[in-house]
This record gives structure tokens, C-alpha cells and sequence, in this order.
């Protein structure tokens, strides 16, 4: 059993079955890739797996609890991490500050009204959130405006903000979109050290084959909203099905 | 100090230092100069300041960290008065029990309109608490006449109960507000030469609550609440899928800023004790935005020199009138005298709201960052020509200044 | 039945004064994505425009009448209008009779070029800006319209009446088969109903069958594929809160007769007409007529003695309590589009 468990999930727009029979199964402390060409019904499948949209059919657990329709902050109390498409950080507010706030949520838990206290009296909170930004080599850029670092760095505060929350799942939506090679490797490469250093397990929608293949333990190939394949990177790149689904038109 | 950085404190003190000695500073000219009209320095004014500063200051808690424009806080500022002029009525006349009364009712009031307005966000959120400001204003006005005095308001009476002290005075006067026997309206006068400076008892108690609000209003600033407030504003998706549900903090800024404009309004009411609907408008509410944004939302000293500058500027201009522009412009020839008497008039006087709306409208466009931004802008530019050499660290560093 | 249907007929006039600002309203935040605090204030200039039309047909010499005295013997100073010189007595008085349908002419190019002029000078720089910012640069810009308007005509009303003929009331409950004496409504609100539903005719038309039109329609449902297209989609925009202006202008011209201008009567509408905008949906035009119909006849229901009894204070508060009911539970409003101001 995995840690991520889709089962039969359906779902149709209007006319559009824009998901069909998906079942999946995410193993603990692997990386498994979500692929496909687009429309496949990829990004469908994300917002069931965060609670946002409720499938027709089927169910998502994680950990052995239903995800459906529950609330962000609930997903993510769940135990899964989301890193966005474009990173998600607090624009206005300096690197550290970004790195504190996942701190605090993760001690505090739900509301906390500490309004006489300083920021930077929370010792244990500022000594993680410094740890964290010099593991990710972000300590000299902590007191920068977030939203002026580039799209590299940004993604890298995003990763570091999730990470700091000591997620059981961390679920990557095209991390790697519109970005240089050079920031997509350097990516890469971050996340490489993470799935080798830590215990998690992660979860990456992609459409890029080579972070895909760079990655993963395991990939599911989705074609027109139903699961096409599911096996090891090496097996995926000499299937027939895929190739004539999805690698076919650019090999 | 205070647990406050260094920084803060200063501006802290800065702010002490303004309030103790505003009776000076607000009356640089002698009484009998032309320029006397110019003199802030007499108590219903100061208090005004003061007390505007209070809401504005509280009002930023809300706008300035979290971005929700409301546009029907006056409706606090009315249940506040309302509350300390009750307490007036019913309890005795001193001023204390009539401000706790108004903070608390107050935020009652903030609770249950917050808990329904910030269901939604946006424009929506401003809709809503305009909406709910304006249906109080109504009813206020109409069928709550009996707790609001209606359209002439609610005042004091020789009749009222005032159960822990007297109904009237021994001269068959009603009793006026006080601090323990301490009059609000009691006032001192020190003449210096051709200087008079007035002490009141009302503005003092004012100055001393406005810096504690402002000292609140920093340590809320730099606390991790703050913090996630500014989150809020910053990225609330993000602030979601950190596990925090940001309800509870934006209600929390939305009530105590909603505690904030009662305490003004429980101020006013003990200044001067009365209450009137037109508190509640939405011209009032206006207002409070105009002086945030004048000042510069989201930063601490902004509100209070936005306050500060519109009830100076509204004071000013509206004793201004053509005779006083002559004077002005006397030593140009007669028809260059007349053709600027004519140019100036309009914005002057009544006019005061028309030059209002263009500062403001000028503000939002060129300065959004308000008052504090060209302060600060100003500043670069005398820094940046002394020191020419800045490194990244410290451009760094002065970006993340301008930011705060 | 018969208060039921006077209720209604009251409501109209006001329903269609909302109606016809809330149009101009959506028109704007459809097609330019702007939050237009200044549009009560558009209203205001149209009413002031028919003040200013009667008073520059007004505009009077005075003579010396040899052939009248005063009761001391001395010869009658006598004032008489412009408007006699130049068209003779029967016609200038006919003309000054109809001062409030004529401003109609005077205010629509006036009304445009104040919204061209504002489109281009101002709310053009704050597409790009958030929604705060577009509110309180309109706001600020409202507050200025107003002084202004209060400095040239002072801060009292100023009654300006219909022309002769509609001034007065009919039996409208005898007219249609009811008892006499029942249903008795003011010619003039009649010919607003009929004036707005006209102008709400015209502009649906206007969008639906032209090819501005068209293009327009495109742009509010998606404003960056038309911009694709070639189309200079900026310039339409422009025009398009010209007509927004116009609009709230005409509404405002003819509603002189019915509440005599004053320089604040836009702001106590705009803040109704936000209400009606939003439980209309934001967005939607259809939304915005049917919004701003509804809550006039809903408020004028709720000024009955009947209801008032009931629940005091009703009728003050009607209008605000839609509005939060259907912010709260239909936050799209009666019609409006998935999507729009949600954030």
C-alpha cells in the first residue's frame, strides 16, 4: 500500500471525460513521475490529488485518509507540500522572513495570536529558518525582497519553505516550467540531493522528459485521462505505447 | 527598549517627544504676528490629531498588513462613541470605564461584522463592510433613536442616572467628563513673551493613549502575527498550503483594528460628550482611508502623519478666505493680487475637500508609498550624494528599508 | 393589488436611475477591468448639465417696460430672456419649458469628452494597478468632481422641473381598469421608465449588432486573445466608457425633475449602484439592469407603512441586506460570470 493511493478516479466535464479508471499508487520515499502530453488530463488529476476538484468517481487517500474537499490547509497539515508552477513565495517580504513563516505555521500548528513577541526573539524559529536557507545556499541572499531574486532562486526558497514543514509528501507541479536549462538542471540537481538525503517522497507532474527521466523511480504515463503505462524510467523509454502516445512525436 | 530594536524605539520616542511637546512645537508664532493663524496648538485641535491618529494607526493594522480595504470602519468609531456617552449616562463621568466600554463593544461589533465581511475578499470585502457601515449609519439615524438620539444625536442630560455619580453639579450644570476628578477641558496657560501655550488636561490623556496604541501598533508590526498578516497580503495561496488557515489572522487585524477605531471614537465622546450618527458615514470612513494612504499604508509612523497632516491642512484652510489672501498677496500689483486671489480661492476656505481630493488623487498616482515614500525619497537623494559608493549588501539592505 | 402595482410603478424611477448607472458601471469594469468609484459623480454632471442648459436659456437682459408701471407710477424694469431675442417669445419660452429633455442634446458631447478625457488622462494609467489603487484614484477623483461642482453651484439643490405638460400626476389605475383615485403616478417618472428603457435598449442593441459591438463583447470575455487579433482593442475601450459616461450622464439629465440636483447625489447613488453591480454579478450587463429594477421596486416595497410597521427601519436597510445575502451566498450575483473579481 502505498503513501498516495488513487483509486478509479473519474472525472468528466460536460461532454469532456477528462479522467477515466485512474489508479495509481505512490510508494513511500520514491519519486514517482506523472507524464503526458498535454491535455492528458494531468493538471486534472493534480487539483483531485489536493482536494481542490472532487472526482465523479473513485477516491484519493493519502496515508490512508481521504483528500477530497478538504482545504489547502488541511492538505498541507495532511503531510503534503505543494510547489506550484510558477513559485509560490511571499513577493513582498525579505528571504528569511519567507523561510520563518513555514516555521511557525509547523510549530504552531493552526492560529496563534502572538502579537507581542518579535519576530526575531523566536530564537529556535530563526535558527532553523538560517539553517535552512545556508543548506539550500541561500544565506547571503536573506535579507533580499523575495520577489527580487531570480526564477532559479525562487524555486529554490519555494522547495526550501516546503521542505522546512518536514513533509511526508511533496508534490512538484512542472517544476521546471519556463525555466533556463541551466536553472532546470540546477533544479535537478537540488532535488536529487533531496530525495537522496531525506526521508519524503515525492510526487512530480511534468512534461519535460528529461527532469522526468533524470528522476524517477517510477513513471505513469496518462494519455486522454487514463493511466497508459506505469513502470521504471528505463522500461517507460522503450515502451511501444508510449512512444506512439507521447514520444512519438518528438523522436 | 520596551522590547523594541533600535529603530522602533526611536521612532517611538519621536513620536513621545511630538505628543509631549506639540503644544510648543504646533505654536511656533506669537499670538500677536500674522502668522499666528497658522498656530495648531489649542486643545480641540490637538486632540484631534491625537485621535485620529488612534484610528488611523488602527485602521493601518488592518489595510496596512493585510491588504483588505474597508471601507466602513467609521461604523466602529460610531459604536464607540455611542458606548462612552452611555457610560456617561448611566455609570458616572469618568472617562475610563467609557473608554473600555467603547473598545469593548466595540470589537464585539468588529467581531460579528469581520466574521461575516471577510468571507469574501477583494472588492467584495469592500462592499460588504461599506454595506454593513451604511446599514448602521441607517439605522443609527432612524429606528435605533431611541439608543442613538437620532438625528440630533446622543447628549448628556440633567435627568440622566449617572449611578456612581451625579446627576448634576451643585450649580444644576451637567457634570463634564473627567479622569478622577481630573477635568478633560481643564486646561493650563504658560505665557512666554508674546507666546501662549495651552495645556490641556483632555489632549494629554489622548497624547498618552495614542503612544500606547502606537507602541502596540509596532510590537504587532514585528511579531510573528505581523508577520502573517503580511503573508496574507503578500501571497494567500502560498499562506494556504503552509497549513495556516489565514481566516483567524485576518480577523484577528480586522478586530483589533475595529477596537482601535472605538477607542477613537470612545476619545471623542469623552472630548466632547456627544455622539451623532454622521460618525458612521461613509464619508467618515473616507476618510480614514485617505489619511492611511496619505501617510503611507503598511507603515507604522505613516498614519499618524497622515492624520496629523489632514486635520492641520483642514484646520488651516478652511479659516483661510479672500480677505487673508490679499494680505498674502499684497505686495504683488493690484491685478496680479486680484488674478491669484482669484487662482488660489477656489481651493481654499470651503474649497479645503477639493484640494483634499487632488493631494490625494496626486498621491495615489505618483507616491503610492504616501507621505513616508517622499520622505524617503528624499532622503536617498541627500544620502546618495554623500555616500557615492554603495555596495549590493547595502543597496540590498536600503531596498528592504524602503520596503518596510 | 392595486398598492402592489403603485409600489412597483414608485420603484421604477429609481430602479431605472440604478439601472442605468449600474450599466455604465459594469460596462467599465467588463471591458476595462477598472472599479469606477467616479461614476455617481458622472451621474452628478449629467444632472448639472440640465441645470446648466436651463440657466444658460434663462440667461436674461433686463429692460425697461414704458408700457407698465409699478404701483408708485415708475416704469417696470422687466427681465427678459436671450432666448425670446433669438427665437421670439412663443418658441424661447417653449425652449426654456423643455430645458431638461433639450440638455439631453447639450450633455451627450459633454458627457463624452469628460470620459474620454478622464479614460485618457487617468483611469488608463491604473489597468496595470490593483483594484485598491483603481478605487481610491477614482475615489479621490470623485471627491474633486464634487467640489468642483458644489463650487460653481453651491451646495443647495436646485430644483430644475420637467417641461409643462408632464408636470403634475395621472390616474394610472383608471387608465388600465382599476378604481379611480388608487393608483396615481407623476407623468415625468413615467417618461423616465420609458427614457431608460430606451437608452438600456439602445446600448444592448448597440453591443449585440454592430461590430463594435462585437468586438467589445469579445474584449470583456477575453481581453488578451482580441488584443491578438490585431484589433486595437484600446482605442474601442476608450470610446466604450465615453458611452459608459453618457449613459450615467443621460440618466442623471433626466433625473433632475425628480430630485433637484445637488452636488452629492452621486455619491449616494454610487454607493447604491455598487450594491446593485454586485448583486447583479460584476460583469454582467444583463445582471446589472435587472439588479438595478429589482432593488428599486424591492425599496420602494419596503417603504409601504405596512411593511415599516412590521419591521421598522426597513426601508433604510433593504437595499444593504440583499447585497450582503447575496455576497454571501451567491457572490457571483444574480448573473454573473465564473471567475470575475474573485481574488
Amino acid at each position: 500500500m502505498g503513501i498516495l493511493e488513487v483509486k478509479d478516479v473519474g472525472k468528466r466535464f460536460g461532454g469532456l471525460q477528462a479522467l477515466g479508471d485512474v489508479n495509481l499508487s505512490v510508494q513511500e520515499n520514491s519519486c514517482h513521475a506523472i507524464i503526458g502530453p498535454n491535455g492528458a488530463g494531468k493538471s486534472t488529476l493534480l487539483n483531485c490529488l489536493i482536494g481542490k476538484l472532487i472526482p465523479d468517481t473513485g477516491s484519493v487517500l493519502f496515508d490512508g485518509q481521504s483528500v477530497l474537499g478538504r482545504t489547502p490547509y488541511e492538505i498541507c497539515q495532511m503531510g503534503i507540500s505543494r510547489v506550484f508552477q510558477t513559485p509560490e513565495i511571499f513577493g513582498d517580504l525579505s528571504v528569511l522572513e519567507n523561510m520563518m513563516i513555514p516555521i511557525f505555521a509547523k510549530r504552531d500548528g493552526a492560529f496563534e495570536l502572538n502579537a507581542f513577541s518579535s519576530v526575531f526573539a523566536q530564537r529556535d524559529v530563526l535558527e532553523q529558518a538560517e539553517h535552512m536557507l545556508a543548506e539550500m545556499n541561500l544565506a547571503d541572499k536573506r535579507h533580499m525582497h523575495a520577489a527580487a531574486m531570480s526564477r532559479g532562486d525562487k524555486r529554490r526558497l519555494e522547495i526550501a519553505m516546503c521542505l522546512s514543514q518536514n513533509p511526508r509528501l511533496l508534490l512538484l507541479d512542472e517544476p521546471t516550467a519556463g525555466m533556463a536549462r541551466a536553472d532546470t538542471n540546477n533544479t535537478i540537481d537540488l532535488l536529487k540531493q533531496i530525495k537522496d538525503e531525506r526521508d519524503i517522497t515525492i510526487a512530480i507532474i511534468e512534461h519535460d522528459m528529461h527532469v522526468v527521466f533524470s528522476l524517477a523511480d517510477r513513471i505513469t504515463v496518462l494519455a486522454q485521462g487514463r493511466p497508459l503505462v506505469e513502470d521504471t524510467p528505463d522500461k517507460i523509454k522503450g515502451h511501444p505505447k508510449v512512444r506512439e502516445a507521447y514520444l512519438g512525436e518528438s523522436a | 527598549m520596551f522590547g523594541l530594536d533600535k529603530t522602533d524605539t526611536k521612532l517611538l520616542l519621536i513620536v513621545a517627544v511630538l505628543c509631549l511637546f506639540a503644544p510648543f512645537i504646533l505654536n511656533p508664532f506669537p499670538t500677536s504676528s500674522g502668522l499666528a493663524q497658522f498656530n495648531a496648538g489649542y486643545p480641540d485641535l490637538m486632540q484631534r490629531f491625537v485621535i485620529f491618529g488612534i484610528f488611523a494607526v488602527g485602521f493601518n493594522i488592518l489595510f496596512g498588513l493585510t491588504g483588505y480595504l474597508s471601507f466602513g470602519h467609521a461604523a466602529f468609531l460610531g459604536v464607540g462613541s455611542y458606548s462612552a456617552v452611555w457610560m456617561f449616562k448611566l455609570l458616572s463621568m469618568n472617562v475610563i470605564p467609557a473608554i473600555l466600554l467603547s473598545v469593548l463593544l466595540s470589537g464585539v461589533f468588529a467581531l460579528i461584522i469581520g466574521y461575516v465581511s471577510l468571507r469574501r475578499s477583494g472588492i467584495y470585502f469592500s462592499i460588504l463592510t461599506l454595506a454593513f457601515a451604511q446599514m448602521s449609519f441607517a439605522l443609527a439615524y432612524s429606528v435605533f433613536t431611541p439608543i442613538t438620539g437620532g438625528e440630533t444625536g446622543l447628549q448628556l442630560a440633567l435627568d440622566d442616572p449617572r449611578i456612581l455619580g451625579i446627576s448634576q453639579t451643585a450649580g444644576g450644570n451637567i457634570p463634564v467628563p473627567a479622569l478622577f476628578g481630573l477635568e478633560m477641558r481643564a486646561s493650563w496657560d504658560l505665557v512666554l513673551g508674546d507666546w501662549q501655550f495651552t495645556f490641556n488636561a483632555g489632549y494629554y490623556l489622548c497624547a498618552l493613549i495614542l503612544l500606547a496604541a502606537f507602541y502596540m501598533a509596532i510590537r504587532i508590526f514585528r511579531s510573528p502575527f505581523g508577520m502573517m498578516l503580511r503573508a496574507v497580503k503578500s501571497n494567500q495561496q502560498r499562506m494556504n498550503y503552509t497549513g495556516l488557515n489565514t481566516k483567524p489572522y485576518t480577523l484577528a487585524a480586522f478586530v483589533i483594528s475595529g477596537m482601535y477605531a472605538g477607542l477613537a471614537g470612545g476619545l471623542m465622546a469623552s472630548m466632547d460628550p456627544l455622539a451623532g450618527a454622521e460618525r458612521m458615514q461613509w464619508t467618515a470612513s473616507g476618510e480614514v482611508v485617505l489619511m492611511t494612504i496619505l501617510g503611507g499604508a503598511g507603515t507604522l509612523i505613516g498614519p499618524v502623519l497622515g492624520a496629523g497632516f489632514i486635520k492641520y491642512f483642514e484646520n488651516i484652510f478652511s479659516k483661510l478666505n479672500d480677505n487673508v489672501l490679499h494680505g498674502w498677496f499684497a505686495f504683488m500689483p493690484d491685478g496680479l493680487e486680484n488674478l491669484m486671489v482669484t487662482i488660489v480661492h477656489p481651493f481654499v476656505g470651503k474649497g479645503w475637500h477639493l484640494t483634499l481630493g487632488i493631494l490625494f488623487m496626486l498621491v495615489v498616482i505618483f507616491l503610492p508609498g504616501g507621505l513616508v515614500e517622499g520622505g524617503q525619497r528624499v532622503g536617498r537623494l541627500f544620502r546618495r550624494r554623500d555616500i557615492k559608493s554603495t555596495g549590493p549588501e547595502a543597496e540590498a539592505a536600503q531596498q528592504r528599508n524602503a520596503a518596510e | 393589488m392595486d398598492a402592489i402595482i403603485l409600489q412597483i410603478l414608485n420603484g421604477l424611477d429609481k430602479g431605472s436611475a440604478y439601472a442605468l448607472i449600474a450599466l455604465g458601471l459594469t460596462l467599465i469594469f467588463g471591458t476595462l477591468g477598472v472599479v469606477n468609484f467616479a461614476h455617481g459623480a458622472l451621474f452628478m454632471i449629467g444632472a448639472f448639465c440640465a441645470v446648466t442648459l436651463s440657466r444658460i436659456l434663462t440667461l436674461s437682459r433686463t429692460t425697461i417696460d414704458e408700457t407698465q408701471t409699478d404701483f408708485l407710477g415708475n416704469p417696470l424694469k422687466v427681465e427678459v430672456p436671450y432666448a425670446h431675442d433669438f427665437f421670439g417669445p412663443v418658441v424661447g419660452d417653449a425652449l426654456i419649458d423643455w430645458a431638461v429633455p433639450l440638455a439631453i442634446l447639450f450633455s451627450i458631447p459633454v458627457m463624452l469628452l469628460v470620459g474620454f478625457v478622464m479614460e485618457r488622462g487617468l483611469i488608463k494609467h491604473f489597468y496595470k494597478r490593483p483594484h485598491a489603487d483603481q478605487i481610491l484614484v477614482t475615489f479621490g477623483l470623485a471627491i474633486v468632481l464634487q467640489e468642483v461642482i458644489k463650487y460653481f453651484y453651491g451646495a443647495n439643490p436646485i430644483p430644475t422641473p420637467a417641461p409643462d405638460v408632464f408636470r403634475g400626476s395621472f390616474d394610472f389605475g383608471a387608465m388600465v381598469g382599476f378604481e379611480a383615485n388608487q393608483i396615481i403616478y407623476p407623468y415625468w417618472r413615467l417618461v423616465y421608465f420609458a427614457f431608460a428603457a430606451l437608452i438600456i435598449g439602445a446600448v444592448f442593441a448597440f453591443l449585440q449588432f454592430t461590430t463594435f459591438g462585437m468586438v467589445v463583447r469579445a474584449g470583456m470575455a477575453d481581453r488578451e486573445t482580441v488584443g491578438l487579433l490585431g484589433i486595437d482593442i484600446d482605442r474601442r475601450f476608450t470610446i466604450m466608457f465615453g458611452i459608459a459616461a453618457a449613459v450615467a450622464g443621460l440618466a442623471g439629465v433626466m433625473y433632475a425633475p425628480i430630485n433637484s440636483p445637488n452636488y452629492h447625489m452621486g455619491m449616494d447613488f454610487l454607493v447604491l449602484s455598487f450594491v446593485v453591480v454586485v448583486v447583479g454579478g460584476m460583469g454582467s450587463l444583463p445582471g446589472a439592469v435587472l439588479a438595478g429594477f429589482l432593488l428599486g421596486i424591492l425599496e420602494s416595497f419596503a417603504s409601504m407603512s405596512a411593511v415599516i410597521d412590521l419591521i421598522p427601519g426597513i426601508n433604510q436597510v433593504i437595499i444593504y441586506l440583499v447585497a450582503i445575502t447575496i455576497l454571501l451566498t451567491r457572490p457571483r450575483g444574480l448573473m454573473g460570470r465564473k471567475g470575475v473579481m474573485e481574488d
